[in-house]
């Protein structure tokens, strides 16, 4: 098509309608963006800066909030304080400004490596597992085929809290209760739906000839998936693995009941780091940026795939 | 020896009868065409033999090896297929490669290197080796389709109509490089078309497939040129042939049985003193040849002249048939042979050996 064309194109907007299209999204992006900005900025702030009256924009940045989140401390007398010689690092510097010493290191680093462990770990699962049945769905004559796809999707159908009961019993007698094995293997029976559905709809689209010119040429069928396949299906592998991880990552509802100390994520941990007077608002910022990170560093890595994956048969050669 | 010999294949798929009680063996060196139209069962045969489907009757050999269980990669043929024939993942080299890849048969690196480079010069794609399978015009990613199959030398290629999705001038080059390349390699081909040009052209035998059963098997022109049935008649030959009542045309001398008489058009003579009274409907102008449309006694016929032929739309003329060249059909569309059909052709640049019988296994060239 002619990028000079004036006349109005079925299938490609005219400028004009670019423009406004380009600038609803832009508009939109800036308004979901806001609140993005406001945490990220609030966890450089100080916690009287973080609650001022009208709220500051521009502020005096402080490390406050970070130092916070990752100790805990307690409050001395300026005598003590002083016994103590010069501050030695910079984190000491800061928490001594509010007559305060550090006792130790909060949860906080726990509680991020338990998300890391528990949300790529029944990612990885929950793809892995869902790659497989979606090919064996896809590719073979399956008994009952469209009842167990039904089955599968239907363990999606009722809300998380209506199992969670029932689970948590069940934890308590398996001994997964509060264990990093258990909270993976949860999050994976409740992604792999999501994962064969979605895969099945890729390698669907693959066709047939590709693996069976594989076989002629005298691959095996495991040779074939590995060889033709997965390299094929990877767009669609990479969507639903955001999918997957994204849920992993912000569940809340099931680690809240399921687990105590050992195992809890950060979602839980989050919100209750209070402070002096109350919620330490630098703390949690900077708790909820750290937090954000990994699902953006991904969503941006993949994103051409995830592009690609999500529309998917709009755009066939 | 014959390179593969299918024996009483019958194939079903729930209640449709793909392949039916189908024998065929097909000599080393030989190239075979099976022609029918889509949903005759032809892309099916060719699974048959490469394994990708299990008949349920009848036996498969190749090379004198009973392989009707075995699987595909224990069978050695090679498979170019109707699309999707290459890896959208790899390069044009690495596409060629792969079968030299496998585990199975896997090569050293520099013989891989050496064998693809010299198939690539076979079908002039060799400048286009690093390019992404992806980046190729359908011309050549149809070449390195073939040049998958032909960096292999199995018992038998296997070739499902892999130059439909071409465009007419590019199926032309291909279909005739594909007959040197053939010829060169010695290979052994069953290839598979619904083209009857494409058939008569390559076969050194046509294999006509109707309904899942092998209709006639025999020499391009031998089936041409006496066709079992009005089915095959109608089948090969460009413009189709003319089917007519019996008793039409003045075609005199004719078995008491036929009731459909069918005339070639290159067989209708235009201009005779003694014929049938016609009028030309249309003529279109082709180039070499003309095609000239007829009304007779009611028909409409097909004729076939020469690039100059001197003929005008509404001009009035007598026809008659080429002595000799008329085929004659009964009522259920057997073609009659026998004597009452043996008078020879007499000035029919055709004219053949009148042999009855469809089992010559005599290999034309083309
Ligand atoms: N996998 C299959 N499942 C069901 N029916 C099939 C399958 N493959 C082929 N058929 C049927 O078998 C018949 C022959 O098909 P095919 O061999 O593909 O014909 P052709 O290649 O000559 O067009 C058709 O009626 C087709 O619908
Ligand atoms: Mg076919």
């Amino acid at each position: 098509m002619s990028a000079k064309s004036t006349a109005h194109s079925v299938v490609e907007a005219s400028s004009g309608g670019k423009w406004l299209a380009g600038g609803l999204v832009v508009v939109y992006a800036l308004v979901t963006m806001i609140p993005l900005v406001w945490i990220f900025l609030t966890g450089f702030k100080s916690p009287p800066d973080s609650i001022s009256y009208p709220p500051k924009v521009f502020f005096e940045p402080s490390m406050e909030g970070y130092v916070n989140l990752f100790t805990t401390r307690t409050r001395q007398t300026s005598e003590y304080i002083e016994s103590l010689g010069p501050p030695e690092t910079w984190y000491d510097e800061i928490v001594r400004k509010r007559n305060m010493v550090i006792a130790g290191p909060s949860k906080f680093a726990d509680r991020y490596l338990n998300s890391i462990v528990i949300g790529f770990g029944s990612t990885f699962l929950a793809v892995f597992l869902g790659t497989l049945a979606a090919y064996g769905f896809s590719r073979f004559k399956v008994p009952l085929k469209d009842d167990l796809l039904f089955f599968i999707l239907s363990t999606r159908m009722m809300p998380p809290i209506a199992v969670a009961i029932p689970i948590y019993l069940m934890y308590r007698t398996l001994g997964l209760s509060d264990t990093a094995l258990g909270m993976i293997l949860l999050y994976t029976a409740v992604n792999i739906s999501l994962a064969v559905w979605l895969l099945k709809g890729f390698i669907d689209e693959i066709p047939r000839e590709y693996e069976e010119a594989a076989v002629v040429d005298g691959y095996s069928r495991l040779q074939a998936f590995w060889k033709v396949v997965l390299p094929q299906a990877r767009t669609g592998i990479a969507a639903t693995a955001i999918f997957c991880l994204i849920f992993a990552w912000n569940e809340y509802a099931f680690v809240l009941l399921l687990t105590s100390g050992e195992a809890q994520t950060a979602p839980p941990y989050i919100p209750l780091i209070i402070g002096e007077g109350g919620l330490d608002w630098p703390a949690v910022a900077a708790g909820t940026t750290l937090f954000l990170l990994p699902i953006v560093f991904f969503t941006v890595v993949l994103r051409n795939q995830l592009l690609r994956g999500i529309t998917f048969g709009a755009v066939r050669k | 020896m014959p390179e593969v010999a299918l024996t009483g294949v019958t194939k079903r798929f729930d209640k449709t009868l793909a392949v039916s009680d189908l024998s065929l063996t097909i000599a080393d060196g030989e190239f075979v065409v099976l022609l029918g139209p889509t949903g005759a069962g032809k892309t099916t045969t060719l699974r048959l033999v490469a394994g990708l489907e299990r008949p349920e009757e009848g036996r498969i050999e190749i090379d004198g090896r009973d392989v009707t269980k075995t699987t595909p990669a224990e069978r050695d043929v090679c498979f170019v297929f109707q699309q999707y024939s290459l890896y959208p993942h790899y390069t044009v080299f690495d596409n060629l490669a792969f079968p030299l890849r496998a585990p199975g048969r896997k090569r050293p690196a520099a013989e891989i290197q050496a064998r693809v480079e010299e198939i690539a010069r076979l079908l002039r794609i060799e400048s286009k080796l690093k390019n992404r399978a992806t980046q190729l015009s359908g011309g050549e990613m149809q070449r390195v389709a073939i040049g998958r199959a032909l960096v292999r030398r199995p018992s038998i290629y296997l070739m499902d109509e892999p130059l439909s999705s071409l465009d007419a001038k590019l199926r032309e080059d291909l279909r005739i490089e594909l007959k040197r390349i053939q010829r060169d390699l010695g290979a052994t081909i069953l290839y598979v078309t619904h083209d009857q040009l494409e058939a008569m052209t390559l076969a050194d035998r046509i294999g006509v497939l109707a309904e899942g059963r092998l209709v006639q098997v025999g020499a391009p022109r031998e089936v041409y040129e006496r066709p079992n049935d009005i089915d095959v008649a109608r089948r090969l030959g460009s413009p189709q042939i003319n089917l007519v009542p019996s008793g039409t045309l003045g075609v005199e001398e004719r078995p008491a049985a036929a009731t459909t008489v069918g005339v070639r058009p290159e067989d209708v003579l235009l201009h005779r003193e003694d014929g049938v009274a016609a009028e030309v409907l249309a003529v279109e102008h082709l180039g070499v040849e003309t095609l000239v449309l007829l009304s007779v006694e009611d028909l409409t016929l097909r004729a076939l002249l020469g690039g100059h032929a001197p003929v005008a739309i509404g001009e009035a003329t007598r026809i008659a048939v080429r002595p000799g060249a008329a085929l004659f059909f009964d009522e259920r569309g057997r073609r009659i042979t026998g004597p009452e059909t043996g008078s020879p052709k007499t000035g029919s640049p055709k004219t053949g050996s009148p042999k009855t019988g469809s089992k010559s296994e005599a290999a034309y060239g083309t």
